[in-house]
């Protein structure tokens, strides 16, 4: 196999792993804590890609609409919190499903009023846009490099919040035994609404990093968040660990799958077969690997310890 | 007498809209939401435009147009052409970005007798076995646009190339169109994920084309993909290396986007098509300039394309002075293809799928700074898709 | 569950409407209409089925589209073949035959994909049930022979002994006749033993243990049921459009079969019905109403959509026949 080759589908592996995590990350701590599935998560990851972008063309810089968009996500995120899903913690998952179900279809049609149906391509700045020689041979692509870091340090950032602040320690708790946190005298309306906002911007950063490659459109969330649902399931559900592993995981699957699998099929079949099955089966690899994972552990890989 | 006291009722009570005036019904089939709404807008603002152009009448009957959303989904747009015939009973059901979808739906308008006419999808079964008297196409069959890239790839000296297209009907025949005439070696081959949850990013695939080492990249991805997938072939590094040529790709929807990101790789980069905004006739002229004026952008080639259908149809109604019952001549006419059509002159084939030019075009920055393209060469002239011969009509 | 005059009496009127409205449809000459409700009633046996393991029996299927695609499949795939030749031992356009592979099938996959999911609980079970049909959306993708991603048009229809597809009126009364079979026969399972030992594993899953059931084993086979009704739906749904595709088999297609149930009234016989009805009326009516006021606007149509599905969750959660209260409220 070529070597070359080989190190930069890793990469982009990587870096597919990385946006599922930032997915994943905010997903997990919503169900761990406020135990509230999400269906309108890939709505907010959208919501940070067109609000990034207008921020992007009224400023002429990619970096200050960042830093614009992630407040603006935060209090998207607070409202979605205070609007609808704080009315069905109360509720069962299937009520969440079904609401949230909802919202993504308010979600995309509100972006076509605001936005278009055009979506956005979100302009770099140069020294982004080329690439770089990381290895002899091995030219990758500024930007996805840097989707990589931001997404690590972001993890890191994560893993601190929740293992060594205060806040951290509440989400922890949280998770484990929400009737105690409440005992503390802890706000948790506050906390409920501070975790679902952190979600959001988590998201809305991953949606911000992937629009200059695709670019802001609508319904671009509804795709890639089934591909997070699976993540934080085989991860198991509110383990940060977990989520950060598993996407990690089915970043490279799914890459790998895509860039290998044809190759691999044309051994026991027609060229033309293999071109038109391997992209279907590399897709349904990760769903595969799901089912399996379940089938041995119904928790998941990291389930958290108490629930 | 209840049967009939009932459908009056019902009548009323359902379609306010029945009004037999002297019109002709229009319905167009096109994609209004989803991403892709983006090129169902285009063809709408150009059917639009025809419309205007008409004074809103054909012959003297008053034009009914009825827009129907086809959702980038086959099953959707079978529903909506259903909707138009029984309900709406149209006349002549248009437009049709995705030959997926005009696969599913031309059943639904063919039986009922109406005539079909693609204003973009040319797949291959319905220029070659499921031919049919009642379907036009002011478009070009799925093959004939790659294949005269093939031709052009060979006139180049290209070797060898890396084929990228998304997995649906039109994507296969695009592969299949520029295999059939390009003479060098195909390196390898990437079919993606297409539909509502396209995929968009395409760092594995472009990884592979890179290693596959092939000298150049024919891809074809229609929409808003096409941008998406030029700014990470920039990103990658790979316009020295892997030099683009593309069908459907770089378009009037696609450059003002670039534009503004200022993706500069798409400058000079070449395409074929059967039309261009530069070309010289008084038709195209007149719908480019007004276009423009109306919506401040260059029109793509699916609105040209939209724009078309409307003045075929205008000159079968005209034919027949407006008896939309005299079916035969009304196919006469649109097979005669004597409208002014904006391409130029065209003439339709035993399948009705036109028999006409392919240009070599290029990327270009225009007097007011728009980046558009202007014709290089032509490559085909009056080239026929290889699908005739299997089509029994003659 | 019984004692509950007005939504009994309301029950029998939709059904009754139902039975005569599309016919009368058809007889004035309004085919579209006929078409509407046609499809209506297909996906109204999917959303009975579902209610079965979903209202009675608390299995919240996230994926319960992927039998319907199976079911249209099994139709599609042997007419396909009889059309266009190879694979003989399948080519066939009997309906007795295709509807049997659809039943069959689909209760085959639902034996497989239950076994391993009712294994699991709560949001594990929701997810997984969804990422086994997206396994078979990408499945049917991948089948090129049949249209991969572009659908597969069914130039015949089923043949049926004494029944002619073909005719829009027989489709309807098939479909029909098939929905209320459907309402008949889970309402049955569940007045049924079984349907008790189903039920009490939704209200108290331990109890039913303790007193030495094996809930895990009913709910299997409920899902079976359940399943291979949803297929039967699929394959009049496949002979209904003609057109298939591996859309119909996506995780929104099972959201909104959901949506069905809930929004007439998941765990009671006629609500999944009548939450088909609202849900099929309700995107036609919005749709239409907003293109009343402005054309250009009814593509905004899912905006007010979703708006009104978020009402209904947030304030009628036991549907809308859950409105007409008896003595017996709720269950």
């Amino acid at each position: 196999m070529d070597f070359v080759l080989l190190l930069t589908q890793t990469l982009n592996g990587l870096q597919l792993g990385v946006l599922l995590f930032l997915l994943a990350s905010g997903l997990t701590l919503v169900f761990g804590i406020m135990d509230f599935v999400n269906l309108a998560h890939g709505s907010l990851y959208m919501m940070g890609a067109f609000i990034c972008a207008t921020f992007t063309f009224a400023t002429g810089n990619f970096f200050i609409g960042i830093l614009l968009a992630i407040p603006a996500m935060a209090v998207l995120g607070y409202a979605v919190e205070f609007g609808l899903a704080r009315w069905l913690y109360t509720r069962d998952h299937l009520s969440h499903v079904l609401a949230t179900f909802g919202l993504i279809l308010i979600f995309d049609t509100l972006v076509q009023i605001i936005w278009g149906e055009a979506g956005i391509v979100v302009p770099l700045p140069e020294w982004l846009d080329g690439q770089v020689e990381i290895l002899p041979g091995v030219v990758f692509p500024i930007f996805r490099l840097l989707i990589i870091g931001s997404g690590l340090s972001i993890a890191a950032g994560l893993f601190w919040l929740v293992n060594y602040t205060r806040l951290g320690m509440l989400i922890r708790a949280g998770a484990s035994n929400r009737t105690m946190v409440s005992a503390l005298g802890i706000d948790i309306q506050m906390l409920f609404g501070l975790v679902f906002a952190l979600g959001s911007v988590l998201a809305g950063i991953a949606g911000m990093l992937i629009s200059p490659i695709t670019e802001a459109e609508i319904g671009m969330g509804n795709g890639i968040i089934i591909t997070a649902f699976v993540v934080i399931i085989v991860g198991g559900i509110g383990s940060m660990k977990g989520a950060f592993i598993a996407a990690m995981l089915i970043g490279l699957i799914d890459t790998l799958g895509r860039s290998f699998l044809d190759d691999a099929f044309k051994l026991f079949m027609s060229s033309n077969s293999a071109e038109t099955a391997a992209p279907a089966v590399s897709a349904m690899l990760i769903y595969i690997l799901m089912a399996i994972i379940l089938a041995v552990r119904p928790q998941g890989l990291f389930p958290p310890k108490v629930r | 007498m209840f049967k009939k006291a009932l459908l009056g009722t019902l009548a009323a009570a359902f379609m306010a809209s029945t009004a037999h005036a002297a019109e002709v019904k229009v319905g167009f089939v096109t994609t209004l939401t989803t991403p892709a709404a983006v090129i169902g807008k285009d063809m709408q603002n150009a059917v639009n435009l025809a419309v205007e152009h008409m004074g809103g009448k054909m012959g003297d009957l008053d034009i009914n147009l009825i827009y129907g959303d086809d959702g980038f989904k086959p099953e959707t747009g079978k529903q909506v052409t259903d909707k138009l015939v029984k309900q709406d009973n149209v006349d002549f059901v248009a437009g049709y970005i995705w030959s997926h979808v005009l696969l599913a739906s031309r059943k639904s308008a063919l039986d009922a007798g109406k005539f079909l006419i693609s204003a973009n999808a040319g797949p291959s079964p319905i220029a070659g076995k499921l031919c049919h008297e009642n379907f036009f196409s002011t478009s070009w069959q799925n093959d004939q646009t790659p294949m005269a890239m093939g031709e052009v790839l060979n006139q180049k000296g290209v070797k060898s190339i890396y084929i990228m297209a998304p997995n649906y009907a039109a994507g296969k025949n695009m592969v299949a169109g520029v295999e059939r005439t390009f003479k060098g070696e195909v390196k390898g081959k990437d079919l993606t994920k297409w539909g509502k949850d396209r995929q968009l990013d395409f760092s594995a695939e472009l990884a592979k084309a890179k290693a596959s080492g092939a000298e150049g990249i024919f891809v074809f991805y229609p929409g808003s993909a096409g941008g998406a997938f030029i700014k990470q072939y920039q990103q990658a590094g790979l316009t020295e290396s892997l030099p683009l040529y593309s069908v459907f790709t770089v378009d009037g929807l696609s450059l003002p986007k670039l534009q503004a990101a200022n993706f500069k790789a798409v400058l000079g980069s070449q395409t074929t098509q059967q039309w261009d905004p530069s070309l010289d006739n008084d038709q195209n002229k007149r719908f480019v300039a007004d276009f423009k004026a109306k919506h401040g952008g260059y029109p793509s080639f699916y609105a040209a394309q939209a724009y078309d259908s409307m003045f075929l149809i205008k000159s079968a109604v005209e034919a027949v002075g407006g008896d939309l019952s005299k079916k035969d001549e009304m196919r006469a006419a649109m097979k005669s293809a004597s409208y002014a059509s904006v391409r130029g002159k065209y003439s339709y084939g035993n399948n009705n799928m036109p028999i006409q030019n392919f240009y070599l075009r290029e990327v270009i920055e225009d007097a007011e700074g728009k980046w558009t393209t202007k014709v290089v060469q032509t490559v085909f002239e009056g080239h026929q898709d290889p699908y005739a011969g299997e089509c029994s009509l003659n | 569950m019984s004692s509950n005059r007005p939504r009994q009496i309301f029950s029998l009127i939709i059904m009754v409407l139902l039975g005569i409205l599309p016919p009368v449809f058809i007889w004035i000459g309004e085919p579209f209409y006929a078409d509407l409700a046609t499809r209506l009633v297909c996906l109204a046996i999917a959303a009975v089925s579902l209610n079965l393991i979903l209202g009675y029996g608390g299995m919240v299927s996230f994926g319960h589209a992927v039998f319907i695609g199976i079911g249209a499949y099994a139709v599609g795939i042997p007419s396909y073949h009889a059309t266009y030749g190879e694979w003989d031992a399948i080519a066939s356009y009997n309906g007795l035959f295709q509807f049997g592979i659809a039943i069959g099938l689909s209760a085959l996959f639902a034996l497989i994909v239950g076994a391993i999911c009712l294994r699991t609980k709560g949001v594990y079970f929701i997810m997984i049930t969804m990422a086994f049909s997206q396994m078979m959306f990408f499945f049917f993708i991948s089948q090129e022979t049949y249209g991969g991603d572009d659908g597969l048009t069914i130039d015949i229809r089923s043949e049926l002994p004494l029944i002619n597809m073909d005719d829009p009126l027989q489709m309807y009364l098939l479909c029909y006749a098939s929905l209320v079979a459907a309402v008949l026969f889970v309402r049955m399972i569940v007045r049924s033993r079984f349907g008790m030992v189903l039920r009490g594993g939704m209200g108290n899953e331990e109890r039913m243990r303790m007193i030495g059931y094996n809930v895990y084993l009913y709910r299997l086979v409920a899902y079976v049921i359940s399943g291979a009704i949803a297929g039967y739906a699929g394959a009049l749904l496949g002979n209904f459009t003609t057109f298939i595709s591996p859309e119909m088999m996506d995780w929104t297609r099972s959201g909104e079969l959901m949506f069905m149930v809930i929004l007439g009234g998941g765990g009671t016989s006629v609500g999944p019905v009548l939450g088909s009805i609202l849900f099929i009326g309700l995107e036609f009516v919005i749709e239409n109403t907003i293109a009343l006021v402005n054309h250009d606007w009814a593509k905004y149509w899912h905006l007010p959509f979703g708006a009104f599905l978020i009402a209904v969750v947030l304030f009628v959660p036991g549907g809308v026949i859950g409105l007409f209260k008896g003595k017996g409220g709720k269950k």
